[in-house]
C-alpha cells in the first residue's frame, strides 16, 4: 500500500519538477524516487496487513514480489531514456509521471481482490501507456502505434468489463473469495452458461493485455511504432502485471470453473507458443522479433498458469514469479542495447547489429546474454525459469504441452541467434563508429547481464519464494 | 574441493583474460591451462593411492528443487579430465601459431569451453551436467563462428541448432526421470535429480524405450552416430583449427561419456531393447565415413570422415556391453583425442605453410620436411591402428567387444581398419610423397615450439600403446559398476 500511495505522490511531484524545465534533475530524480519506494516496497515482504478498503486491495508476499519485479525492471530502463534528456525533451517529465502512474496500476493489478480494483489497475495502466506509445507526435509509426493500441485495447478492456458484469450477474459477487465460493456452489444452474461467457470474456480482456495468441495481432505493430524506450516497459511491466492479474484470477476466484478454462487457457497456449515462434523466426528485425518473441514468452508462461491448477503458492507460482523475473531484466537488456544502437546506426533490421562485437564489445555482450537467457540456455536465468516451468508442467501431467513447448524453444534458438550472428560473425560495416555510451547507462548495462547470470547460476534466493 | 578448483580455475583464467591483452595473455592462458593440468595429474596419482571420497563435493544449488551442485571423480572421469586438461594447453600452443583477431577472447573461450568439459565429465546430478553440457557449447559455437572459414555463418548455425535440439530432448528425457524419484534423505524438495537416484528408479519397459532416445538424441548427436552426423564434417572444416581439435579431441566424447554414464545405467531395458539398432547404424556410419573419406579432396574434411568412421566403431563398442568393449572405448577414447588432434595440428601446420588444404595442390612435400613427414605418419598409423600404438590398443579391445556381441558385426567392424589404412596412406602419399608440386622446395620443415605440440602428443601415443594397463587399470572399477547398473 505504501508503493502505491508514494507512487502517486512521486509521480505529481515529477510534474512539478518539469516546472524546472531542466531535464538533468528529472533522470537521477526518477531513479531515487522508484529507489524509495522499491525500499518501501521491500518492508512489506513477510508482513501481514489486512485487506485494504473493504476487501479491494491486499498487500502480501505475492504482491510484493511482483511489484517488486516491475520496480526493479522500471530502474533498470530508466537509464535508457538518456537521449530525451540530452535531445531536451519538453515533456520527459509528463513521460517519467506517466510511468510511475502506469507503475500504480499494475500494482493494482497484482494486488487487487476486488474485479473494479482490477479494472481500475487495467485502465490507470493501459491508458498510461497509450500515451506513451504515441508520445514520438511527429512520427507516423508512433501515431499509428498509439492509435491501434488504443482502440484494440479499449475494445479489450470493454470486453473485460463486460465480463465483470456477467460474473457478478451470475453469482451476485466481487471479491474474489466469495466469487470463488458462489462459483462452487451456485445458487442458481441455469446461469452457468452467464457465468461461461463472463469467464471467456475476462479471459479475452486480460488474454489481450499479455499478448496472448489469437489475441496478440496488435502487438508487432504497435511495439514497431512505439519509441523503444516505452516498448520496452510495455513488453515487460505490463506483461509481468498481466500474468499475476490472471493467475490470480484462476486460482483464488474461479478454481471451481477450471473444468471451464483449463481447456481455454491450455490451447491458447499452443497457439501462443507457435504463432509466437513462428512469428519471430520470419521476421527481419529485431524490434519486430523481440515483439514476437515476447508474444512466445506469454505462451510459456501461460504453460505456468496450466501448471498452477488453482494454486497461488507453490511450484508453478514461484516459476512464474521467476520467469517474469528472469525474462523482464533480458528484455530491458535487449531493448536497451537496441536503442542504443538504432539511435546512433541508421540501418534498420539485423544488419544495424553488425559488427557490433568489434565495436562496442560491452553492448554485444550484453546483448547475447540477453538472447542466450531469451532463448533459455544454460547460465542464464531464461534457462532455469524455463526449466521449472517445465517441471511443475510435467509434474501436473502436461506431458504433451511439455514436448510442444519444447519444440517451439527450439524454433527461438533459431531467431535468438540472429542477433549474435550479426554481432560476432559479420563484418564491421565501413562507415560504423563505436556507439556513445554513458557511464551510467554502461553500469546499468553490466547489472543487467550479471544479473541475468546471477539468477542462472545462484537461483536460490529467488526460486521457490512463493 | 580439488574437484572444485580444477572445475573453476580455467573459467577464473578465462575471466582475466577479458582485461589482459598481448603476449601477457598467452603467458597467461597457457600458464592456467598448464596448472590446470598440474593438478589433474596430482588427482590422478592422489586418486590412485586414495580413492575418489575426497573429490566428491555435494552443494545445495537449488534447494527448493533438491538440484545439488555435485561433482566426483571416478576412473572414467578421472581419465577424461586427463585428457582434456592434457590437450588444452597443446590446443592453445597450437592457437598461438594464428594470428587470430581478438587474440585473448579467443583463449578466453577456449578456457571457458574447458570449464564446460571438465563440468561434463564430472557432474553427478542430471540438471548439473545438463548445464555444463550447454555451457561447453556456447563458446566452441562463437569460437567456430566468429573465426572459422567462408562459410562458417550457416555452417556453424547449423552445427548449433542441431545439438541444441538434441540436448533439448535429452532435458526432457531428465525432466520425467526426475519426477520419478522420491525426496533425497535430508532434503524438503520432493524429487531429487542425483544420479544415484536415477539409478534408483524402477521404470518400465516401454517408459524405458522411449526415454531411451530422448536422452541418446544428444549423444548420438554430439559423438555424431549415423544419421545425426551431417553437421559434422562441414563444422570441423569450417572451424579454426583449434576449435576442431576442441570438438573431435574432446567434445566429441562427451557423447560416448554420457551414454556410458546417463544413458546404459539410467536406462538398462531400453537400451537392451535398442541395443541392436543403435550397433547397426553405429556399423554403417564405420563403413559410410570410411568410403566418402576415400573421396575427399580437402585434408581437414578427410581428417573430419576419418572420425566419424572411427567414432562410429566406438559407440558400437560401448553398445556391445562388454566389459572389454567399454574398456577399449575407454582407451580409444583417450588414443582417438590424440590422434585426431595431432592429425588436425599436422593439417593446419601444412595449410599455413602452403595456404592450401587442396590435396591435389599438394605432393612432394616430404624432402624439405622430413620431420613433418615422421611427425604425420607417427599420427596416421595410430589412427590405423598399428601395433605399439594407442590406437591399435583401444581398436582391437573394441573390435574383440563387438566381435563378442555378434561375430558378424565384429567382421564388419573390423573392415574400419583395412579401410582407415587405404584413405589415410592414400593421403600421406599424395601430400607427403608423389610427383612435387610448387610447394616443394620452398616449404619449411615443423620449427621448435611445434614440436613442442607433437612430441607429447607422440609420446602419448606410445604410451598407450605400450602400457595401456596403466590407463586401463584406473577405469576397470567404474567400468565394471556401470556393467553391473546395466545388467540389473
Amino acid at each position: 500500500m505504501t508503493s502505491i500511495i508514494l507512487l502517486s505522490v512521486f509521480g505529481i511531484l515529477n510534474l512539478f519538477l518539469g516546472f524546472l524545465r531542466s531535464n538533468k534533475v528529472l533522470l537521477p530524480g526518477a531513479m531515487l524516487l522508484l529507489l524509495a519506494v522499491f525500499g518501501a516496497n521491500y518492508a512489506d515482504w513477510n508482513v501481514v496487513h489486512a485487506p485494504y478498503f473493504n476487501n479491494m486491495l491486499v498487500v502480501n508476499n505475492y504482491t510484493v514480489a511482483f511489484t517488486g519485479i516491475v520496480l526493479l525492471t522500471t530502474i533498470l530502463l530508466l537509464p535508457f531514456s538518456r537521449s530525451y534528456v540530452t535531445d531536451g525533451e519538453p515533456n520527459l517529465a509528463e513521460y517519467y509521471a506517466l510511468l510511475l502512474f502506469s507503475l500504480v496500476g499494475a500494482i493494482m493489478m497484482m494486488g487487487y481482490d476486488h474485479l473494479l480494483m482490477l479494472f481500475v489497475g487495467i485502465e490507470i495502466l493501459s491508458i498510461s501507456m497509450y500515451v506513451l506509445a504515441g508520445s514520438r507526435k511527429r512520427d507516423s509509426r508512433s501515431n499509428e502505434a498509439a492509435l491501434k493500441y488504443f482502440l484494440m485495447g479499449a475494445f479489450a478492456t470493454g470486453i473485460l468489463l463486460f465480463g465483470i458484469a456477467l460474473l457478478y450477474g451470475a453469482t451476485g459477487k466481487f471479491v474474489l473469495s466469495e466469487l470463488a465460493t458462489a462459483i462452487a456452489s451456485p445458487a442458481n444452474a441455469s446461469l452457468q452458461p452467464m457465468l461461461y461467457i463472463g469467464i471467456l470474456m475476462m479471459i479475452i480482456g486480460i488474454g489481450f493485455k499479455v499478448s496472448a495468441a489469437p489475441f496478440h495481432f496488435w502487438t508487432p505493430d504497435v511495439y514497431e511504432g512505439t519509441p523503444t524506450f516505452f516498448t520496452a516497459f510495455m513488453s515487460t511491466v505490463v506483461k509481468t502485471a498481466g500474468f499475476a492479474a490472471f493467475l490470480k484470477l484462476l486460482a483464488v476466484a474461479l478454481p471451481g470453473a477450471q473444468g471451464f478454462w483449463m481447456p481455454t487457457i491450455q490451447a491458447m497456449c499452443a497457439l501462443t507458443l507457435l504463432l509466437g515462434n513462428v512469428g519471430a523466426a520470419v521476421q527481419t528485425s529485431p524490434k519486430r522479433m523481440l515483439a514476437y518473441s515476447s508474444v512466445s514468452h506469454a505462451g510459456y508462461l501461460l504453460i505456468g498458469l496450466v501448471a498452477s491448477k488453482g494454486a497461488l503458492q507453490g511450484e508453478s507460482a514461484s516459476a512464474i514469479f521467476f520467469y517474469s523475473l528472469a525474462y523482464s531484466i533480458a528484455t530491458v537488456a535487449a531493448f536497451g542495447v537496441l536503442k542504443l544502437v538504432n539511435e546512433h546506426r541508421l540501418q534498420d533490421g539485423y544488419a544495424g547489429l553488425n559488427g557490433l562485437g568489434k565495436t562496442n564489445p560491452l553492448l554485444a555482450f550484453v546483448m547475447t546474454v540477453a538472447m542466450l537467457s531469451l532463448a533459455g540456455i544454460p547460465l542464464t536465468g531464461g534457462f532455469l525459469g524455463k526449466l521449472f516451468l517445465l517441471i511443475a508442467a510435467v509434474g501436473q501431467g502436461y506431458i504433451g504441452l511439455v514436448v510442444f513447448a519444447v519444440i517451439m524453444s527450439m524454433v527461438g534458438l533459431y531467431y535468438y541467434l540472429r542477433p549474435i550472428i550479426a554481432m560476432y560473425m559479420q563484418p564491421v560495416p565501413a562507415d560504423a563508429t563505436p556507439v556513445p555510451v554513458d557511464g551510467i547507462q554502461t553500469a546499468t548495462l553490466v547489472v543487467l547481464a550479471l544479473l541475468t547470470i546471477v539468477l542462472g547460476i545462484v537461483p536460490g534466493f529467488m526460486s521457490g519464494l512463493l | 574441493m580439488l574437484t572444485a578448483v580444477l572445475l573453476f580455475l580455467p573459467l577464473a583464467a578465462a575471466l582475466l583474460l577479458l582485461f589482459v591483452k598481448g603476449a601477457a595473455a598467452r603467458a597467461l592462458a597457457f600458464g592456467a591451462s598448464l596448472v590446470e593440468f598440474g593438478l589433474a595429474a596430482y588427482a590422478a596419482f592422489d586418486f590412485s593411492a586414495h580413492g575418489s571420497a575426497a573429490y566428491n563435493l555435494n552443494y545445495n544449488w537449488i534447494p527448493s528443487a533438491g538440484i545439488n551442485f555435485h561433482v566426483g571423480l571416478d576412473g572414467l572421469s578421472l581419465l577424461l579430465v586427463l585428457l582434456t586438461t592434457f590437450l588444452v594447453p597443446l590446443i592453445l600452443l597450437s592457437a598461438f601459431k594464428r594470428d587470430y583477431d581478438n587474440p585473448s577472447t579467443f583463449y578466453a573461450l577456449v578456457l571457458f569451453m574447458q570449464t564446460g568439459l571438465l563440468g561434463v565429465f564430472v557432474s553427478l546430478d542430471a540438471f548439473l551436467f545438463y548445464f555444463f553440457w550447454e555451457v561447453a557449447l556456447i563458446p566452441i559455437y562463437l569460437l567456430a563462428g566468429a573465426w572459422g572459414g567462408e562459410r562458417r555463418i550457416a555452417v556453424t548455425l547449423k552445427f548449433f541448432l542441431y545439438t541444441v535440439v538434441g540436448s533439448l530432448l535429452m532435458l526432457a528425457g531428465f525432466v520425467y526421470l526426475y519426477l520419478q524419484t522420491g525426496p533425497a534423505a535430508g532434503s524438503l524438495a520432493a524429487h531429487s535429480s542425483e544420479l544415484s537416484a536415477f539409478y534408483g528408479l524402477k521404470l518400465s519397459a516401454s517408459e524405458q524405450s522411449w526415454l531411451f532416445w530422448l536422452i541418446f538424441a544428444a549423444f548420438a548427436v554430439k559423438m555424431p552416430i549415423f544419421p545425426f552426423h551431417t553437421w559434422q564434417p562441414n563444422t570441423y572444416t569450417e572451424a579454426p583449427a583449434p576449435a576442431t581439435m576442441l570438438l573431435s579431441g574432446i567434445m566429441l566424447k562427451m557423447g560416448i561419456y554420457g551414454t556410458m554414464r546417463w544413458l546404459l545405467p539410467v536406462v538398462p531395458l531400453g537400451v537392451s531393447q535398442w541395443q541392436k539398432p543403435v550397433i547397426i547404424l553405429s556399423v554403417i556410419g564405420i563403413i559410410y565415413g570410411a568410403i566418402i573419406a576415400i573421396r575427399q579432396q580437402d585434408v581437414k574434411r578427410l581428417i573430419a570422415y576419418s572420425s566419424l568412421s572411427h567414432v562410429g566403431l566406438m559407440a558400437a563398442g560401448v553398445f556391445s556391453l562388454t566389459q572389454i568393449g567399454l574398456q577399449g572405448t575407454v582407451i580409444q577414447m583417450l588414443a582417438h583425442g590424440v590422434n585426431v588432434v595431432g592429425m588436425f595440428f599436422i593439417a593446419d601446420a601444412i595449410e599455413r605453410r602452403t595456404g592450401t588444404r587442396h590435396i591435389p595442390d599438394l605432393g612432394g612435400l616430404t624432402r624439405r620436411t622430413p620431420i613433418l613427414s615422421v611427425c604425420f605418419l607417427v599420427m596416421l598409423l595410430s589412427t590405423v591402428a598399428l601395433p605399439l600404438t594407442g590406437g591399435f590398443v583401444g581398436e582391437f579391445l573394441l573390435l574383440a567387444g563387438v566381435y563378442q556381441y555378434n561375430a558378424w558385426v565384429g567382421a564388419i567392424a573390423g573392415l574400419t581398419i583395412i579401410f582407415s589404412a587405404v584413405y589415410l596412406l592414400r593421403m600421406f602419399q599424395r601430400v607427403m610423397l608423389g610427383p612435387d608440386s610448387s610447394f616443394s622446395e620452398t616449404i619449411t620443415d615443423l620449427t621448435g615450439g611445434e614440436l613442442l605440440i607433437l612430441v607429447p602428443l607422440i609420446a602419448l601415443v606410445f604410451w598407450l600403446g605400450l602400457f595401456p594397463g596403466s590407463f586401463l587399470h584406473i577405469s576397470e572399477p567404474a567400468v565394471a559398476n556401470i556393467l553391473t547398473l546395466v545388467g540389473r
